[in-house]
């Protein structure tokens, strides 16, 4: 249970929040029409005659749609709703061409389901909590209002108007900003795991609608507003603070929080009254005369099921407990999905070639993606999608290491090099093979033993540290490519 | 000599085009001129005669180079302006609608002019179909082409909302004419106008590219002198489409071929609650004439009982405004059509609200406001249970009681009208009595089984009384033939003097 309390001039004040996530479904096109869903298209280049509301146009329901609908569902764990139906939320405006959203208010196609959040990310193994699901529907985005493109004129843009999205109702169950972060967080990621959703939070892919309240702990819910489309998970954890603190300090001062909409301004941090229950709109919600119920089979929802990924959280269980990865970097490599993707073609591609087992390896896999390759591409400022961040480079640095071809500083210098210059990879590391001929090696050692005398003399005086000097040595001498572990080992004999 | 051509059904037409006895271009240009004089009965809100000239040219071709001509082939027809036309206004008789010209052709006037058909013009309607008289169309009343037979001359109306396409028909100006049946629109004009209309099972016809009424509710059909050419029109109307939700998915039966007016084995139900007290003399006699003609041709006939009709016309004027009120939101000045920018008192520019406010105010007429306002009303918090809901209730049991019916009987027999048609003006003040007028129509319109209607007779002042025949979900040819089987012993072959 959460701790997290505000403190008012009257005491302690607890915070109550559930969450309406607005999803876009991925899908190549709208919920009811062929027109595309591309992001950044120009502007009604993406419109069929239904978007447009044109007379005597009928919505066709697109069966991808329902199916990634019913694929979330299940990867929350809900209920799936065999039968759900249609409904038109009716009100007026520029952006909304048919006069009415198609929506899912009486019959939503999932039910009721939970998702499980940790607190704290760095420590996956903390404290977690069941936060529940009430209900995913499915229904029409608007088009997109333009005020700054003429002085006295709106323009409208339709692209968006009829594409897919999920409506993703949460249980008041959240009770910190940092439960409503962990929750919006780790939807995002189911999401991009079901492929669902792509989860671009900054392209409107996914937004929430905050409903914030506060009370007495152990007293009945408050009064709730609702703070409309959030856009980011920092964004709604600063609502609830915001948002919190607002209702606490307008309580003990003596006022009533009243039932309304309201606008979040990131640049003030604060939320402001969009428009209040009384001029709430009467949406006048009835079944949608022009659509069938939507009625799913058996064979459907298996197929559904079938086609399901392994999930973010069984992945990270298998990490740790199939593969030894430790809890904290199973946690970072199943966050999302592309990294767990790259993490297995990695790994797998890399078994295949130096002919291990992926368990065996997959410490070695984790370390070179989590510690020595992004610390390499830190250094020169380069993100991950760099160009010559290649697969192929990435396997045989791995491989080439495993196998000890080279050693692991020679890998950094050579994959480092081969970023930032124009160096021949393969090349490289044919070139830099270290080796592990003993005769080589000992003949090395012989020959700085011998050249270095007096330091000699001083490691059997029991200067010990000096040993890392004559590896140093030995190690320059090859080239860089004696074998570590032959080195030391002939070292430690020669001396011993 | 030469038969005139206008006097042709489709199946006439259709016929003596494949076998040469005529051309289509002859045919076209024969009703073009029959509705280039008939501008006094305001039957259609634009002609199209190079249309119906270039279909036929089209036919002709085809028939000179030996190919198939198609099931309406050389068949020139009136397309209800509720039909989306390509590169031709379509309006839904509204102010609203005015100059929309469509990118897009509907599914059912398209099939159409497949099967080579070809464009009169758009007819006038009640404004989106809302109306029994078609005394709500922007674009004035259509006059019927009948008048009483006692001298005096007053303007009758031609039913609605497809009352351009019934006139149409009565009055020669078109062999055939598509329509439209919310709640009787193709049933009632049909029964005002001593001619024949089909509204098939709902799913039928693709409702993709008709402005919707109600959706739920609304289906084409075809309008047109017979039973036969009815058949052959509605096989040319229908089939599936993937771009209606509701569209069945079922193959279209051959109607025409299957069409036999001997009943013998059938049984024929005639529902008790459809004979209301101080029913029509007239109406209830054509009735029992109707009930003694499918006896005769061999049905059996067995008195039913729909219990639950008295709730179905106000069950209807719930749903079907409610449905509307959303359906015509679109219809916002945004996009298409009117737009009206008032000027404000304050000297600055019309807001969105200000411009939705004066566009549907100088768009709408005042029955399509009045429907709109009913709508809005009966889907609002706090009365949605009340009256939507329990409508939908009552939709179900409506449903439910044909259901019943016909585990007793194949097809039933009912009026189509409580009366012969009224004059101009004098429903048009009292919505309740103009509502009334689809009493007998509505009931089948819930349940969304086909219904057709078909001439009887004329009253006695002289005017024509439908019947209509009810059947069972997919069973147009039940309806077709105990159709036929009336027409056959009706000999129906009044029309209407020429007085335009």
């Amino acid at each position: 249970m959460s701790n997290y309390r505000i403190h008012g001039a009257t005491g302690e004040w607890e915070v109550v929040i559930g969450l309406e996530v607005h999803a876009q479904v991925t899908s190549k096109s709208k919920l009811f029409s062929g027109a595309a869903t591309q992001f950044g298209a120009g502007p009604n280049t993406q419109v069929s005659l239904v978007d447009a509301a044109m007379p005597g146009m009928l919505p066709v329901p697109n069966r991808e749609c329902v199916r990634q609908a019913v694929r979330t569902g299940m990867a929350v764990g809900a209920q799936i709703n065999k039968w759900s139906r249609f409904d038109r939320k009716n009100y007026f405006y520029a952006d909304l061409p048919q006069g009415y959203q198609i929506s899912q208010l009486y019959h939503p196609i999932v039910g009721e389901g939970a998702i499980e959040v940790v607190l704290d990310e760095k420590d996956p193994e903390g404290s977690t909590k069941t936060i529940g699901i009430e209900r995913i529907h499915i229904e029409q985005d608007a088009g997109k209002l333009m005020h700054d493109q003429h002085p006295t004129m709106s323009y409208v843009d339709l692209n968006r108007s009829g594409v897919a999205l999920m409506e993703i109702v949460s249980r008041p169950d959240m009770r910190s900003p940092a439960e409503a972060g962990a929750y919006v967080a780790k939807l995002r990621q189911i999401l991009r795991y079901v492929g669902s959703c792509d989860g671009n939070m900054d392209q409107g892919s996914m937004r929430a609608d905050v409903n914030v309240s506060v009370r007495k702990p152990g007293e009945p819910f408050g009064t709730r507003t609702e703070t409309k489309n959030v856009n980011s998970v920092r964004f709604v954890m600063a609502v609830v603070e915001s948002e919190a603190r607002r209702q606490v300090d307008l309580i003990e001062d003596g006022g009533t929080v009243v039932q309304e909409t309201r606008l979040y301004d990131p640049d003030r941090n604060e939320t402001r009254s969009m428009r209040s229950k009384e001029d709430a709109h009467d949406y006048r919600y009835f079944p949608d005369p022009d659509l069938l119920p939507l009625e799913l089979d058996d064979a459907f929802i298996e197929e559904c099921k079938a086609s399901l990924p392994e999930l973010p959280d069984a992945k990270r269980h298998r990490y740790e407990s199939a593969m030894g990865l430790s809890a904290y970097n199973a946690g970072v490599l199943t966050a999302d999905v592309e990294v767990a993707r790259q993490f297995e073609e990695l790994l797998s591609a890399v078994a295949a070639k130096a002919s291990k087992s992926e368990a065996d390896l997959a410490k070695r896999v984790a370390n070179w993606l989590l510690s020595e390759r992004p610390g390499l591409l830190g250094a020169h400022g380069l993100s991950a999608d760099h160009p010559k961040n290649t697969l192929e480079a990435n396997i045989a640095i791995v491989v080439a290491t495993e196998s000890g071809q080279i050693s692991g500083s020679k890998a950094k210098e050579l994959f480092e090099a081969w970023l930032i210059g124009d160096t021949d990879l393969a090349a490289e590391i044919e070139a830099n093979k270290q080796t592990s001929d003993t005769g080589a090696i000992e003949a090395a050692v012989d020959a700085i033993l011998a050249a270095n005398q007096d330091k000699v003399a001083e490691y059997k005086g029991g200067k010990e540290n000096l040993f890392g000097f004559f590896v140093g040595q030995t190690m320059k001498a090859m080239q860089g490519k004696g074998n570590p572990q032959l080195v030391n080992q002939v070292l430690k004999q020669r001396l011993g | 000599m030469m038969t005139d051509l206008t006097d042709l059904g489709v199946a006439a037409i259709r016929d003596g085009v494949a076998k040469g006895d005529f051309t289509a271009v002859e045919v076209a240009e024969a009703f073009n001129a029959n509705v280039a004089a008939a501008a006094a009965l305001n039957a259609f809100i634009v002609t199209t005669p190079e249309k119906a000239v270039e279909a036929a040219q089209a036919t002709d071709a085809r028939r000179a180079a030996g190919q198939p001509l198609g099931k309406m082939g050389g068949v020139p027809i009136g397309m209800k302006d509720l039909f989306a036309t390509r590169g031709v206004q379509t309006t839904a008789a509204s102010h609203i609608l005015e100059g929309f010209v469509p990118e897009y052709e509907s599914t059912v006037s398209q099939n159409l002019w497949n099967a080579g058909a070809g464009m009169l013009g758009k007819l006038n309607l009640d404004q989106f179909a809302m109306g029994s008289s078609n005394e709500t169309s922007y674009f004035g009343n259509v006059i019927s082409p009948w008048r009483r037979s006692d001298g005096g001359n007053a303007a009758l109306a031609p039913g609605g909302s497809s009352g351009g396409s019934s006139t149409a028909v009565a009055a020669r100006l078109a062999p055939a004419a598509t329509g439209t049946d919310t709640g009787g629109s193709i049933r009632q004009p049909a029964a005002f106008t001593g001619i024949s209309g089909i509204k098939p099972t709902y799913g039928r016809c693709s409702r993709w590219g008709i402005v919707a009424f109600a959706s739920s509710l609304d289906q084409a059909g075809p309008m047109a002198r017979d039973v036969r050419d009815c058949a052959i029109m509605l096989e040319a109307m229908a089939g599936f489409d993937p771009k209606d939700a509701t569209s069945l998915d079922m193959p279209v039966p051959a109607w025409e071929a299957g069409l036999s007016g001997d009943l013998k084995g059938k049984k024929v139900g005639v529902p008790a609650e459809y004979r209301m007290d101080g029913m029509d003399a007239d109406v209830a006699a054509s009735w029992d004439q109707g009930i003694a003609w499918l006896k005769d041709a061999g049905a059996e006939i067995v008195e039913i009982s729909l219990p639950h009709t008295k709730y179905a016309l106000p069950a209807y004027y719930i749903i079907a405004p409610a449905e509307a009120s959303s359906n015509l939101a679109r219809y916002d000045g945004v996009r298409y059509g009117l737009r009206e920018l008032p000027a404000k008192e304050s000297g600055g520019g019309a807001g969105l609200q200000d411009m939705y406010a004066a566009t549907r105010a100088a768009g709408f007429g005042a029955e399509v406001k009045r429907r709109i306002l009913i709508g809005t009303y009966v889907l609002s918090a706090g009365f949605y249970d009340a009256y939507y809901t329990q409508a939908q209730k009552v939709r179900t049991l409506i449903a439910q009681d044909f259901k019943n019916a016909f585990t007793r009987c194949d097809v039933i027999l009912a009026p189509t009208a409580p009366t012969a048609a009224f004059g101009l003006g004098e429903k048009s003040d009292d919505p309740l009595a103009m509502y009334l007028n689809d009493v007998f129509a509505v009931p089948a319109s819930l349940a969304g089984l086909p219904a057709m209607s078909v001439p009887a007779g004329l009253n006695r002042e002289g005017l024509p009384l439908g019947l209509q025949i009810i059947g069972k979900a997919f069973d147009e040819q039940g309806v077709l033939n105990a159709g036929l089987a009336i027409e056959q012993r009706a000999q129906f072959s009044a029309r209407p003097e020429r007085w335009w």
